[in-house]
């Protein structure tokens, strides 16, 4: 047919949308009455209780009147959930550190960022020996901080960060090690990687807590908060290995086989051919296990550091303020909840930007 | 390249440049390397133990606890041996495993098709749930179920009231508990009858339905089956059961079944978490099954639901097995998290009250961990076997 | 290949490393000396007994007994820093030298004292159990108890005190075992259990927790002794001869009337007890290995054991506790030391 014809009429769009996608059979018809009717009574109370009939300045606890929440008593205690016990004048130093953490990392969401990838590679590198040197002090002339009183969302971020740090390297060798050619090597990759997997965190923090300073020799010691890093790392590197293999098997044969036949030895074909591809590849899937780590550290308050979560519980209970166990866990729940859903959502644009790449 | 090479000689090469001779030797070290380390570690341990003075061997195991546990799937009560503690958080861990386990298939699978919803509406929720749910840490929606919703409830005297039988209070949730009166093996027997029919009825609906096509009403049957069958053994006999009816004695509800809070607490917040990670893998199992399936199942007349049972989902759940069953891996490990609401679980009880009271830490330990390996593994190897006989037959 | 080697000499240094140490031990003394600090292990926060503020300064009877350790040894009762353990830490981080003594409100019982390689130095508060419920129950004495839930802190000897004194009164009870002390608030006040058990010296502090403290009430009974006090390793008996005896010098002080305040003018004193106490005569603290005037040290920084007891748990504190058990022997109490001589 060469005349065109006049397009159907459709109905005004809003509505017709609206018929398409909210009233196209009885049971859906249903639905959405029952799921809008359920939506319209329980936003009312939810915004007034947020917003609404919140207090959210004041001097002391008795500032909090009326029904809603007291986001008064997060505005007094922001510091400590912040830093924990870090004390008020040496804070500058933890600061310094969100905002270069914030210069190498927030640039990795925006495309076209100048330098972006050089800031990633600092932030995995350079950063962390920066971060070592300002943290805990005792050096150029920096007041020394002991780690206990390291807390706040400073202890949850530095222990997720080293723990994703570390992880990475070691977690490299036990994937290589695993698709190893030598038995032995493989064969205890495997176990390290299952074991590791199988068990639960905590019983691997309880173990750094507890039995960690039996395993070492006499008059050798750490910290708390190193075993509870060094536990979170060994954890998390098993599984760090697990999505690095996922890259690895991603890779084609005839790479390998291309470097092999350039006359590469192991090491030089995996640093130069390999790895370099395997590990854009995974980058999702790391971030992706970072959100993991990142929530999973809550759970140091079990063995008696006080993270973003413990800090607020140790809070709550303060006889001075009553009833603000709902703020503070909102409070500690959106912390997470917009590192966790800007990262995830991060790594999803990436995962459909290279799923047109190497699939098969 | 270089002109000048000698011609190549047949390669009397040495025998480190040989690479199996370099395998076996990296091998030998890296063992060696392993076996060291792990000598290491456990002669310092032992070293350590006994410079400390402290009581190593599982001797106390057979020592009586001395103290109670609130929940017990296995008669125990404080005269009860320190092995015995391991059993019974053994049992609560399972148990809340399982049921969350359950639980969160049934939810994520819901929510999962919902997202993938015509409605617009239920496909947002859906979305907005997962998206919520799955950013924000697990122990924190833990603590935020039990103390948040357990402030919320009444107290014993003041119980929601369901028929005088059913009561929910801020001790947990009472339901009566059936007892078996003499007779009642009967009901079993019968139902153990209906089962085996079951089974016989549908492999012979199958064979006819492949001779014939005609369909036997196999699922109405079967269920009718299974309840009528025990039902008439039940009332034949007389009704051999005896319900025992929760009540008031002093300060709680006495008898019946208890559902207690920190399980309530613990199960819901599992579910609840662990189901929108479920539903993310149903989803992508649903839309890696090719577009062109539903049409021609469409095309053979078959409805919406009917495409989705007997099309879709089966083909869907190749791709979803492996990423549900490290969902339910991380649920069964999760369930450790019991200790911070006092659910006496594997951990609570076992590594936290026992490995206190005896201080033996090493073994303490090592047996928690022990369990947590043998069940992973054992889910993995169940969930295995299921996805191979859930994968492509080619034939 | 080259970097297989060079990881490989990396492990076996650090292993070598983690093998060498094993040479370097010295008596505890020595070790803290080295370090400039003492390092003593204390709970995560218990009202009067160590608790940290804000800043992360602590306070309490168990964390004035570390200073007053460090007072003996470096003449400063600052030159000591606290290590937070929970329960279940405790008696491990001890054992693994992670610190120099544990002053962790921690009951002395012959497993402790026998099984796990420690060694308790003394009693520097005698508590005993008891429970706290709410007003609205109506019992007024705990051997109505029976049937009742029960809110506990995990890993205490609490917990084997409770089911003890329920079968020995033939009682039915229903445990809630919480990890720290703010959860088993939190439990009680959600109403998850009729009653709370601890030892009555934090009841106090725990009912002062809750939204409307005159809505419970501690009960009279004490069903158990918690003796609690500092603990060290076993296998260095000089160590343990200094911690228990800078308590004694605290006791014998506030026997012999020596205050803070008055110990400049008490080392003018003829009493031969007063001046062997402030080391002005004898060789007192050259037998445990300290200087000669540790006891004054000790009283100038931190005070006598009743200053102690008044400044973190005493009346007008928010424990408001009467001396009771912890009075002197000669004003009622059992506190008793033996003479420095």
């Amino acid at each position: 047919m060469s005349e065109s014809m006049a397009p159907p009429k459709r109905a005004f769009a809003p509505v017709q949308w609206m018929r398409d996608n909210l009233f196209n059979t009885w049971y859906n018809i249903l639905l959405t009455v029952v799921v809008v009717y359920m939506i319209g009574t329980s936003i009312g109370p939810l915004l007034n209780w947020l917003f609404l009939d919140a207090t959210f300045t004041g001097a002391d606890p008795k500032d909090c009147v009326g029904d809603g929440a007291c986001w008064l008593f997060i505005n007094q205690r922001l510091n400590f959930f912040m830093y924990g016990f870090y004390p008020d004048a040496q804070q500058w130093r933890v600061d310094i550190m969100f905002f270069l953490l914030a210069v190498a990392f927030v640039p990795q969401f925006i495309e076209r960022f100048p330098a972006r990838r050089w800031l990633g590679i600092f932030g995995m590198t350079g950063l962390p020996i920066i971060g070592y040197i300002l943290i805990p002090g005792g050096w150029f002339g920096l007041e020394e901080v002991q780690s206990n009183k390291w807390g706040g969302l400073m202890l949850t971020l530095i222990l997720a960060y080293v723990g994703i740090i570390g992880s990475l390297p070691l977690g490299i060798i036990l994937a290589l090690g695993r698709r190893s050619e030598m038995p032995v090597i493989r064969g205890f990759c495997v176990i390290f990687i299952e074991v590791w997997r199988a068990v639960p965190l905590i019983t691997v923090l309880f173990m750094a807590s507890v039995m960690l300073p039996l395993f070492l020799p006499e008059g050798m010691n750490f910290e708390k908060l190193l075993r509870a890093l060094i536990g979170i790392t060994l954890w998390q590197s098993a599984y760090m290995a697990e999505v690095i293999r996922g890259g690895l098997q991603a890779i084609p044969r005839g790479q390998y086989e291309a470097g092999s036949a350039l006359g590469l030895g192991y090491w030089r074909k995996m640093r130069l051919i390999i790895l370099p591809q395997a590990l854009t590849l995974v980058i999702p899937g790391i971030v992706n296990t970072f959100i993991g780590l990142f929530m999973d550290t809550t759970l140091v308050l079990i063995i008696g550091l006080f993270d973003i979560l413990g800090t607020v519980q140790s809070t709550i209970t303060d006889p001075a303020w009553q009833n603000v166990a709902i703020e503070g866990y909102v409070f500690v729940a959106f912390c997470f909840w917009v590192f966790c859903f800007g990262m995830s959502r991060y790594s999803q644009n990436l995962e459909r930007k290279l799923d047109t790449g190497h699939k098969t | 390249m270089n002109d000048n090479n000698p011609p190549l000689q047949p390669s009397r090469s040495k025998p480190w440049n040989d690479p199996r001779v370099r395998a076996i030797f990296f091998q030998v070290v890296a063992l060696a390397a392993i076996a060291w380390s792990g000598w290491t570690l456990i002669e310092n341990t032992l070293a350590n133990m006994e410079s400390r003075g402290i009581s190593t061997g599982f001797g106390f195991l057979d020592q009586s606890a001395g103290f109670g546990i609130i929940m017990s799937l296995i008669p125990y009560d404080a005269t009860y041996s320190y092995g015995r503690t391991f059993f019974v958080g053994l049992l609560n861990t399972l148990l809340v495993s399982a049921m969350g386990i359950v639980a969160a298939t049934i939810l994520g699978f819901i929510i999962g098709v919902a997202r993938l919803s015509s409605n617009w509406l239920i496909a947002k929720l859906s979305l907005a749930y997962i998206e919520i749910i799955r950013n924000i840490p697990i122990l924190l929606q833990i603590f935020f179920w039990y103390f948040a919703v357990l402030r919320s409830l009444p107290t014993p005297r003041q119980s929601v009231d369901v028929g005088g039988v059913f009561f929910l209070n801020n001790r947990g949730l009472y339901l009566p508990d059936p007892i078996a009166q003499p007779g009642f093996g009967w009901v079993e027997a019968a139902l153990v009858i209906a089962i085996v029919a079951v089974v016989i009825i549908k492999r012979w609906a199958k064979k006819r339905q492949l001779a014939t096509g005609e369909i036997f009403p196999t699922v109405k049957v079967g269920i009718s089956i299974l309840i009528g069958l025990p039902l008439l053994a039940y009332l034949a006999t007389g009704g051999p059961i005896e319900w025992d009816i929760p009540a008031l004695k002093g300060f709680n509800f006495g008898g019946g079944i208890t559902l207690i809070p920190e399980l309530a607490a613990l199960w819901v917040a599992l579910t609840l978490f662990t189901a929108a990670f479920i539903a993310e893998i149903v989803r992508s199992g649903i839309l890696s099954v090719s577009k062109g399936q539903t049409e021609a199942a469409r095309a053979l007349g078959l409805h919406n639901g009917l495409t989705l049972r007997l099309v879709v989902i089966p083909q869907a759940m190749r791709v979803i097995i492996p990423p549900l069953t490290s969902q339910y891996l991380n649920l069964f490990k999760n369930s450790s998290l019991a200790t911070a609401i006092g659910y006496p679980d594997l951990v609570s009880v076992f590594m936290g009250t026992t490995l206190n009271q005896t201080g033996q830490a090493v073994e303490v330990v090592a047996m928690t961990m022990a369990v947590y390996l043998t069940v992973s593994l054992l889910i993995s190897f169940f969930m295995n076997l299921y996805n191979r006989a859930a994968a492509l037959k080619e034939r | 290949m080259k970097k297989l080697i060079t990881l490989a000499a990396g492990t076996a240094t650090l292993l070598g490393t983690l093998m060498a140490s094993n040479a370097m031990a010295a008596t505890t003394l020595e070790a803290v000396k080295n370090k400039g600090h003492l390092q003593c292990g204390v709970t995560n926060g218990l009202p009067g007994f160590s608790q940290p503020d804000e800043k992360g300064h602590w306070t309490g009877i168990d964390v004035d007994t570390c200073r007053a350790i460090a007072a003996a040894i470096f003449g400063k009762g600052d030159a000591v820093q606290f290590t937070p353990l929970t329960a279940k830490e405790r008696f491990t981080a001890l054992q693994s030298g992670e610190i120099d003594v544990l002053s962790r409100n921690t009951t002395w019982t012959l497993t402790r004292d026998a099984s796990l390689g420690l060694n308790f130095t003394g009693t520097n508060y005698y508590d005993g159990q008891g429970f706290l419920i709410k007003k609205d129950i109506g019992v007024t004495d705990a051997k109505e108890l029976n049937g009742a839930t029960v809110c506990i802190q995990a890993g205490t000897t609490t917990e084997l005190n409770l089911a003890d004194y329920f079968r020995a009164n033939d009682m039915e009870f229903k445990p809630i075992v919480f990890d720290t002390s703010e959860q088993t608030v939190q439990g009680f006040a959600a109403g998850r259990c009729d009653v709370l058990t601890s030892d009555r010296s934090q009841l106090a502090a725990l009912r002062s927790k809750l939204a409307d403290p005159s809505s419970a009430v501690i009960l009279p009974n004490t069903i158990s002794k918690e003796p609690l006090g500092p603990v060290v390793r076993q296998g260095d008996d000089q160590w343990f001869n200094i911690v228990k005896w800078v308590l004694f010098a605290q006791i014998n002080a506030e026997e012999l009337g020596i205050t803070s305040e008055n110990v400049e003018d008490m080392k003018k004193s003829d009493n031969p007890n007063i001046q062997r106490l402030l080391g002005t005569d004898g060789d007192m603290g050259e037998k445990l290995g300290l200087p000669a005037d540790f006891g004054y040290k000790v009283i100038k920084e931190v005070g006598n054991y009743g200053e102690m007891y008044n400044r973190n748990v005493g009346p007008g504190t928010p424990l408001d506790l009467d001396r009771g058990l912890n009075a002197l022997w000669t004003e009622g109490g059992i506190m008793y030391a033996p003479p420095m001589r």
